[in-house]
């Protein structure tokens, strides 16, 4: 007994150092955000003030940064959502031989460093774009480019989530349709794009998220324009500056706020099956008895 | 023809031979129930999903990639030589990464930041399987479930915070005049800061505080559909903590560990973010290599050679390894 109880010491002692590392430099961070030193330091706290939260909004390439960011992460959503959608949809009706060849290609956007993905899509895009001039006055632009160089590895994760949504679908409710006389894209539309409305959502979600925080290919495709991404990185290596603990605050606090309702969504759900299920069983009950 | 047109062609035998595999297969399989691919889906929807996903796969995937590496066979050239008679196939880009120009030497100075940042990229995954490993364990396995969503939200939040801003954190964390210097100094440990960017401890710890969710997630998936009783079972025949997670977890895990061992072996070894803020002043990462020769000697052909180096020596080692451990490719990606 006496050295479970010294396991699960070990153990809560281990999780505490362990969210120390993750949320410890974030903390310390927050607090630079309300200090008023030029140079970010938590400690010592020498006056409260919101100077670099204004400081921030002021900033005006971190706003045009955003603004870019904002338009590259609807483009990217508005292409690899579609895209996951088919690719998860095709996935699951080829022909068995080819489909290790398919999930390779598919799925080699992610295992491909950001950088070289930046990279390539860069120098593929200058030379087929430029085969005209009004493609490369029209096209050849940073924002378009970062879109197609984020959408390559954000489809792959739209199509990893659609997949695993996929699986559980249940193939009888299909037949179901198909018996009552509805066509195939009837089922599509009517059945399985709502089973599948999870799993569109999240993947709107993270792709719009994995988009906007995006570095190491936005770098490269971005040319002369900017992210808020890239400015912040530009930012950090001039110097140290507490306008952006006042952006990393305000980010934490978005995702925290995010988190919360989230969690009390989701306890709401569990509490609404409990109930349902409840019901359910004392209704059984009341019927055995009649 | 170009050799650069000649990457277009590469797709179309591809998809031919794609097809010819479906057309054989469909005669084998001469099953009058099984429907025929626009049969299921309806003309417009089963030419939307091809459309779309041969733009994906060929667009913003094959065809980059091909040409990137067609590009790393050509000399620099002014944009007007291109595609002149100057524009020859040449490996000179590789040769520059073996044999230095300048010194008509062995070009040490890139060869030795290629080992480096694979060293510091196995170093990294090492200590991340490390520190995650016992607390997917505790999530998958021992904790109460309302705990462990608890847990679950608590590591996705700060992942919400991004790469730059992260490592921005940590550098005032690690800072001469940083948090960790200030208590250090305060305890009496040290008279003088030490200078944590400049030994590259800022390095190795903002890799790893970069990729920590990345291997915390394929092992909670793994170790999460190992049956209870299995361990039980293990436990009741006597085994000691450490050969239940020898025999028993680990060996069930494995493509699980393997699959955030190569995330984040390749995320560290491509990053660019942690290296450039975070490395000591004497370090060369290899990724900020490329970069210059991108921004600063706009020599895209050798940036492209260099970007095809890294890439197939990762490749090259994640399977050596894969195969040490027994573990199919496949299975890691899944």
């Amino acid at each position: 007994m006496n050295s479970k109880s010294v396991m699960r010491g070990m153990i809560a002692f281990y999780i505490v150092l362990f969210f120390l590392y993750l949320f410890g430099p974030l903390l310390v961070m927050s607090v630079t955000a309300f200090n008023t030193p030029s140079y970010p330091q938590a400690y010592p706290f020498e006056g409260f003030t919101l100077d670099w939260f204004v400081k921030l909004w002021n900033h005006r390439a971190m706003m045009d940064g955003l603004k870019n960011s904002v338009i590259i992460g609807i483009g990217v959503v508005a292409i690899a959502v579609p895209v996951g959608l088919a690719a998860a949809i095709i996935m699951n009706q080829i022909y068995h031989r080819a489909r290790s060849l398919y999930y390779l290609v598919t799925i080699s956007p992610l295992l491909t460093p950001g950088v070289i993905i930046g990279i390539s899509t860069v120098i593929f895009w200058k030379d087929v774009l430029g085969v005209t001039d009004f493609t490369k006055e029209v096209f050849y632009k940073g924002i378009i480019l970062t879109i197609f160089g984020q959408a390559s590895f954000v489809s792959a994760y739209c199509l990893l989530i659609f997949m695993a949504r996929l699986t559980r679908f249940d193939r009888s409710q299909e037949e179901a349709a198909l018996d009552l006389g509805a066509s195939y894209p009837q089922v599509f539309w009517h059945i399985l794009l709502p089973f599948l409305k999870p799993a569109v959502v999240s993947a709107i979600v993270i792709g719009f998220l994995s988009s906007f925080e995006n570095y190491n290919t936005t770098t490269f495709a971005i040319l002369a324009d900017k992210t808020l991404v890239t400015v912040l990185a530009g930012e950090v290596r001039q110097g140290t500056n507490p306008a952006l603990s006042a952006l990393a605050v305000i980010i934490i606090g978005i995702s925290l706020a995010g988190a919360i309702v989230f969690e009390v969504l989701k306890r709401r759900e569990q509490q609404k099956a409990d109930r349902a299920q409840r019901e359910a069983v004392m209704a059984e009950r009341q019927e055995a008895v009649a | 023809m170009s050799s650069r047109a000649f990457v277009f062609i590469i797709p179309v035998i591809i998809i031919a031979i794609f097809w010819a595999m479906a057309k054989i297969e469909y005669r084998n399989n001469n099953d009058p129930t099984r429907k025929g691919y626009f049969e299921r889906n309806g003309k417009v929807l089963g030419i939307a999903f091809i459309v779309l996903v041969a733009f994906w796969t060929l667009f913003l995937v094959g065809l980059p990639y091909l040409y990137m590496i067609v590009e790393s066979f050509h000399p620099q050239l002014p944009p007007s030589k291109r595609g002149g008679p100057d524009d020859i196939l040449t490996i000179a880009q590789y040769q520059s990464f073996v044999l230095s120009k300048h010194t008509e030497g062995i070009n040490w100075l890139h060869i030795s930041s290629l080992g480096f940042t694979i060293f510091v990229s196995i170093v990294v995954t090492a200590l991340n399987f490390c520190i995650c490993y016992p607390l997917a364990y505790y999530m998958a396995q021992a904790g109460a479930p309302q705990k462990v969503r608890l847990l679950m939200l608590c590591l996705i939040v700060p992942y919400w915070v991004n790469e730059i801003l992260r490592a921005f954190s940590l550098r005032l964390l690690l800072a001469s005049k940083g948090l960790i210097n200030q208590v250090l100094m305060w305890s009496g440990f040290t008279d003088v800061p030490i200078d944590f960017l400049g030994n590259n401890t800022g390095l190795y710890v903002g890799l790893s505080y970069a990729y920590l969710l990345v291997m915390m997630f394929p092992l909670y998936n793994a170790i999460e559909s190992l049956d209870k009783n299995q361990i039980e079972a293990a436990r009741d025949l006597g085994a000691p903590w450490w050969r239940i997670h020898k025999d028993v977890v680990i060996p069930y895990a494995k493509p699980g560990i393997a699959s955030g061992c190569t995330m984040v072996f390749m995320l560290s070894a491509g990053s660019l973010a942690a290296p450039q803020f975070l490395g000591g002043p004497r370090m060369l990462w290899f990724t900020a290599i490329i970069y210059d020769f991108f921004f600063q000697n706009f020599n895209w052909a050798r940036g492209a050679a260099y970007a095809f180096i890294l890439l197939a020596v990762c490749i090259a080692l994640v399977m050596l390894l894969l195969r040490l451990f027994k573990v199919s490719l496949g299975e890691t990606i899944r």
